[in-house]
């Protein structure tokens, strides 16, 4: 029986097929640089350790890939049968050769076990830095982060800022569920888990000024997917700016729609959940609003915060995102458009 | 089945025995492992079917940014399912169908230790899956992951019924899976062939052994930590709950993390349960297409073994970012590269044994090819987030997500169709189309590396697992669409397959007894195989017993004797095909049909559906599951004054 | 060879195969079960211990213990082993009457075990330890029930022995029925006492 004839194609698909996965794997390494999540770019001194240590391992996995997937396309090609009942002898092994595939992957293992432990410790220890430091609590709810900086008396929801420079030590719990405290551009996730306080440290780099794309990483459940957030890498000065914006009460609201808006939002159920710093909004089950106007997205990284958006959130919240915890007596359009207007105001 | 028509009224049991040879109420009552077997594959494969298509509808969903196929309760309901029904009713079944089918024919026996017990096995597991799918019916399934962390679990943030289906179901299952691992860890100990020693089995006869042990060791702990969750549910218990049951109460004081600790203690054994048995499946397919045997065979066998006891060590690299210390970290990240030394041991065994054979590349062996050269890929990325530090990037990750599917769907699902082209013949008397084998191959090959290939891109990307969308502008678009038409792909190998199975029982080649020149046992034997299997059981003198037998000049240094089965020769003749049988002279003694199995698994599906029933809250429906557990006692007391065989009327 | 492999036999081959180890099935089996009921308890008792000294609230599990009331129940059981071990070793010797005698000493320490367990349940239910009131309670009494259960179980196994024997369906040749149940009620046994020593003796 013939096979080389119908074997040639095949061969040439299953090369391609290698091929394809092998200039897969490199991508894997160099990735898609304009992803605003993507986990190889870091911009922290933690999440440059983290990068240092895949791209040891991930070279090495390489070269096994390419080494066990040649030889095992080198043997296929090279035994297939070209005529039924040929001889084959019979080998039932080589101690020799087992010994030599226990002892070396073992030596290629131990290559990353031990500077994967020293990064372990290292990460486990206080950070190397500890000038002036950002400390900052973490506390996912569903589905929102709530980020408080108790040395700098600010709260605030789902954009976190931090110094350029300055080490950030981070406290991560949970108000409800489980959560995952995630922004890859710093270093890897840390759950969020009610009742426990987990801790992580990183040094955004100077060069990583701007906005950072972050999101829950342990299901929460039904809105999971909408837990987003953003991190703002500021220069020093601009970090001192808005904390110096984020401590002051909210801004009188000045006359207009604003000043409606207001009026309005201290006789809504609004302020048994939210909290706007000098009014009578104490509640604490919503996001902090004092700051709202800041802000540049809405519902926990979702959608921009424009007049018109926020707008449509207060009138339909479930149909922005059904499930969300925030349900509220149907508002006519005029009002949702003062809420708005007040909201914005809120710088 | 002849045995039994050959027998009238006398009976020791409550009920008269089932005596209809052909027919529904034979395969319902029937005790035979290799129909057992049959039933197994054809479920796990209607389940195959459901989670599959589950997994379409979630790739449709996720084929643009902001798609609004699916809502997010839909898709977080089809996640959980698909990720449940994968594991549970799929690749742990149709694993368990090649145990009833192929073992006892491996081993030299005529049926697994206790029949009956297999029968209910059966039974209870395809309760477990109905229960498990029922909420379909009634809109309540369950939605919070197939890990079903608490406290999202408790009754204050899942109120829905939903994972009170996925608690009973999953119970009920477990049970179904224990009660086999418990027959096949018996059956192996107890009845292998004279002379099949340890160190003479079969490689998937081995795997199944091992997997048992791990059945009966991990899922205990699963049923542990099922009760903890369903008295929580149901009876206002503390496990794990975090939050007081009523406002100003005290804290409830559970830790949540308790849950985790024993989910993995039980789900990394878990994977193992998975994977071995694929394992054993491709050191079958790999030496009997390269004419060699198994190279190394001690070092495959020691390297099994230890993969099943690393498997208890390294639960916590599931948890690398739940704030472990750093010792235990350390720990767990080290047990955790060990195992990746057994695994590459079989790699490259496999590999050894194709070098130098003769390799013919028909469908059994392009899919085990395709799963050592995939499951390959899995290791590594595996490897990859073994390390804690790089772990806390991938985690929950598409990265994830890709390797899962590398080493379960390029690991076990392509073993499993090795597997499937492989013993189809022994099982129908008919070969597949090696045609269509070898297009469902390539279809599915391409198909898969096209769906999961681009997660791991996905991953390193930033894109989380388990969302049911996200914005444009992420940079993964472009991956997401070519998963999506990858999956697509993957469905068309499977009708292609199913196209293949409906032509082969129809007008498939005749397989005869041994079409791939085999090398064990079950190769021995006719195509389909006699109710009895052996008419004599044969006696084992080596490895490969049936390839020695034939190849004599190609026996190895290794095997001692010059007769590898000895059975009682000198007839020959009349061919054996099972009407010796029915003039009752020499009648073989297969155990008899059964109600008792069937009664009992019905009674535990009445169990957990009362189970399900007081889930809305009303307690006092627990007396349906009381029902049902009176079933079950009566049916296990049936079950124990009925005899394994009835007397034979002389 | 297949044809050899599938030719009728010349004489009726045996019917009953010898198991490749001289065990018994069975025995195999329960030892296979014993070895699974290990890591059940093991995975309840683990419960237990995780949150053992984290209790909040009162009263706790050691607030509410009657050691030498738990004491006096753990030895009825433990004497029931020794009952155990005389009734397997009269019916191997056939000796029916005595077996019957021993069978019903065992399930009768047993139940006076089960009854001490439900006294003291209620008790410490009017003392206030409840289920859902924190999780010592909710890990004591599950763990505690879920070896309860077993003990019923092995009860009700040993009394259709012991009705079994006094029909007359009990014979020498029967004794490995009687051995596979007391594996399992000595497991029982070995179980209790390692939880009597975990959670009730040793101070948190």
């Amino acid at each position: 029986m013939t096979r080389a004839g119908s074997l040639r194609p095949r061969l040439i698909t299953l090369s391609c097929a290698i091929l394809f996965a092998i200039s897969a794997g490199g991508c894997t390494q160099l990735a898609n640089p304009s992803a605003p999540q993507s986990t190889v770019f870091p911009g922290s001194d933690w999440g440059r350790m983290i990068q240092d240590l895949y791209g040891l391992i991930f070279w090495m996995a390489v070269v096994v890939f390419v080494g066990v997937e040649g030889f095992l396309l080198y043997t296929v090609i090279r035994f297939r049968r070209r005529r039924e009942g040929e001889a084959v002898s019979q080998t039932h092994g080589n101690t020799l050769l087992e010994v030599a595939w226990t002892v070396v992957p073992s030596i290629v293992l131990l290559m990353i076990a031990v500077p994967t432990i020293s990064t372990i410790f290292i990460g486990d220890m206080p950070p190397p830095v500890t000038t002036n430091p950002v400390r900052v609590t973490v506390i996912g709810h569903q589905w929102w982060w709530e980020f408080r900086y108790p040395d700098l008396g600010v709260v605030t929801a789902n954009e976190l800022h931090l110094p350029a420079g300055r080490t950030a030590t981070i406290e991560v719990t949970s108000a409800d569920v489980i959560h995952s405290f995630w922004v890859p551009k710093m270093g890897g996730k840390v759950d969020a888990i009610p009742t426990r306080i987990n801790t992580m440290w990183f040094t955004p780099d100077a060069a990583a000024v701007g906005e950072h794309f972050g999101q829950c990483a342990e299901f929460c459940g039904l809105q999971h997917a909408n837990m987003r957030m953003r991190l703002f890498v500021d220069t020093a000065a601009n970090f001192d700016a808005w904390v110096q914006q984020q401590r002051a009460p909210a801004s009188a609201a000045a006359a207009g729609d604003a000043q409606q808006g207001a009026e309005l939002f201290q006789r809504s159920a609004c302020i048994t959940c939210h909290t706007i710093k000098g009014t009578n909004a104490q509640g604490t089950i919503g996001p902090d609003l004092t700051h709202v106007g800041s802000r540049t997205t809405i519902a926990a990284g979702m959608i921009d915060n424009t007049p018109e958006n926020l707008a449509h959130w207060i009138r339909d919240p479930q149909g922005v995102k059904v499930g969300n915890k925030m349900v509220l007596p149907q508002v006519s359009e005029s009002d949702a458009r003062l809420f708005a207007a007040y909201l914005q105001s809120l710088r | 089945m002849a045995t039994a028509t050959a027998r009238a009224a006398p009976r020791a049991g409550i009920l008269a025995r089932p005596v209809a040879p052909m027919g529904i109420w034979s395969w319902l009552t029937t005790i035979d492992h290799k129909r057992i077997g049959i039933l197994y594959e054809l479920t796990a494969f209607i389940f195959f079917l459901i989670g599959g298509l589950e997994a379409l509808l979630m790739r449709s969903q996720l084929v643009q940014p902001d798609n609004t196929l699916l809502g997010p309760g839909q898709y977080n309901a089809l996640f959980t399912m698909h990720g449940t029904t994968m594991i549970f009713l799929v690749v742990m079944p149709l694993s368990a169908a090649f145990f009833n089918y192929i073992v006892p024919l491996q081993i030299g026996a005529r049926d697994v230790a206790f029949p009956r017990l297999n029968a209910f096995s059966y039974w209870v597991f395809l309760s477990g899956g109905v229960l498990m799918n029922l909420g379909f019916l009634i809109g309540a399934v369950p939605d919070m992951g197939w890990f079903a962390y608490s406290p999202l679990t408790s009754s204050q943030f899942s109120p829905s019924v939903g994972v009170d289906f996925w608690v009973v179901g999953l119970q009920v299952l477990g049970v179904a899976s224990l009660a086999a691992a418990f027959n096949f860890l018996v059956t192996i100990i107890q009845m292998r062939a004279p002379g099949l020693s340890f160190m003479r089995m079969p490689l998937f006869t081995w795997t199944t052994f091992v997997t048992s042990i791990l059945i009966v060791l991990a899922f205990p702990v699963i049923a542990v930590a099922l009760i903890e969750l369903m008295f929580d549910r149901l009876f206002g218990s503390t496990f794990f709950n975090v939050t007081p049951a009523a406002a100003g109460a005290a804290a409830a004081g559970g830790d949540p993390i308790l849950w985790q600790h024993l989910f993995w203690v039980f789900a990394h054994p878990e994977v193992y349960i998975l994977i071995l048995p694929a394992m054993g499946i491709v050191s079958e397919v790999v030496p009997v297409f390269s004419r060699k045997p198994l190279f190394g065979y001690p070092f495959m066998v020691y390297a099994v073994v230890s993969i099943a006891f690393l498997s208890f060590t390294v639960w916590a690299h599931h948890m690398f970012t739940t704030g472990l210390s750093a010792i235990a970290m350390s720990f767990f990240a080290a047990s955790t590269m060990l195992i990746a030394v057994p695994t590459g041991i079989k790699i490259f065994n496999w590999i050894s044994t194709l070098y130098g054979g003769s390799i013919a590349l028909k469908a059994p062996a392009m899919f085990a090819l395709g799963f050592i050269a995939m499951f390959t890929i899995g290791g590594l990325s595996g490897v990859m987030h073994a390390s804690p530090p790089v772990d806390t990037q991938q985690q929950d990750t598409y990265f994830v997500v890709a390797h899962l599917h590398y080493v379960l769907f390029g690991g076990s699902i392509f073993a499993l169709f090795a597997g499937i082209y492989y013993w189809w013949p022994k099982i129908t008397g008919r070969l597949l189309g090696d045609g269509l084998g070898q297009l469902q191959f390539w279809l599915m090959f391409i198909g898969f590396n096209l769906t999961f290939g681009p997660m791991h891109f996905l991953g390193v990307d930033g894109m989380p697992r388990r969302v049911y969308t996200y914005s444009p502008g992420m940079g993964w678009e472009l991956w997401n669409v070519v998963a999506t038409i990858g999956a697509f792909v993957i469905g068309v190998s499977v009708l292609v397959f199913i196209f293949n199975a409906f032509k082969s029982l129809r007008t498939g080649e005749r397989a005869g007894d041994d079409p791939w020149d085999g090398m064990t046992l079950e190769w021995t034997i006719p195509s389909p195989p006699p109710h009895y299997n052996f008419v004599e059981i044969p006696t084992v003198a080596g490895r490969n017993p049936l390839w020695l037998q034939k190849h004599p000049e190609l026996a190895g240094r290794h095997v001692p004797g010059a007769d590898p089965i000895a059975t009682d020769t000198g007839h020959s003749g009349s061919e054996g095909s099972g009407a010796e049988s029915h003039d009752g002279h020499h009648a073989v003694h297969v155990p008899d049909p059964s109600y008792w199995p069937l009664f009992a698994g019905a009674g535990i599906f009445v169990a957990g559906f009362g189970v399900l029933l007081s889930a809305g809250g009303n307690l006092s429906l627990l007396a349906v599951t009381g029902v049902g557990l009176f079933i079950v006692i009566v049916s296990i007391f049936g079950w124990s004054l009925e005899p394994v065989n009835e007397p034979v009327q002389a | 060879m297949q044809q050899v492999a599938s030719a009728p036999p010349a004489h009726p081959p045996t019917h009953v195969e010898e198991p490749s180890t001289g065990l018994n099935n069975r025995k195999v089996l329960m030892w296979a079960f014993l070895g699974s009921d290990c890591m059940f308890f093991g995975a309840l008792i683990v419960s237990y211990l995780v949150y053992r000294g984290r209790w909040q609230g009162h009263p706790v599990p050691t607030d509410v213990f009657d050691i030498p009331y738990t004491s006096v129940s753990a030895f009825a059981l433990l004497m029931s082993s020794l009952a155990m071990v005389l009734a397997l070793a009269a019916i191997q010797r056939g000796d029916i009457r005595r077996l019957k005698i021993w069978l019903l000493t065992t399930a009768g320490l047993g139940l006076v075990f089960i009854g001490g367990q439900i006294f003291e349940f209620t008790t410490f239910g009017h003392e206030g330890l409840t289920l859902g009131g924190n999780t010592g309670g909710t890990t004591f009494f599950v763990l505690t029930g879920f070896h309860g259960a077993h003990v019923s179980l092995g009860i009700a196994w040993l009394l259709s022995l012991f009705v079994q024997a006094v029909r007359g369906q009990m014979a020498q040749a029967r004794s490995l029925d009687v051995e596979i149940a007391g594996l399992y009620w000595h497991f029982v046994d070995i179980v209790w006492i390692i939880i009597f020593t975990v959670v009730y003796l040793i101070p948190i």
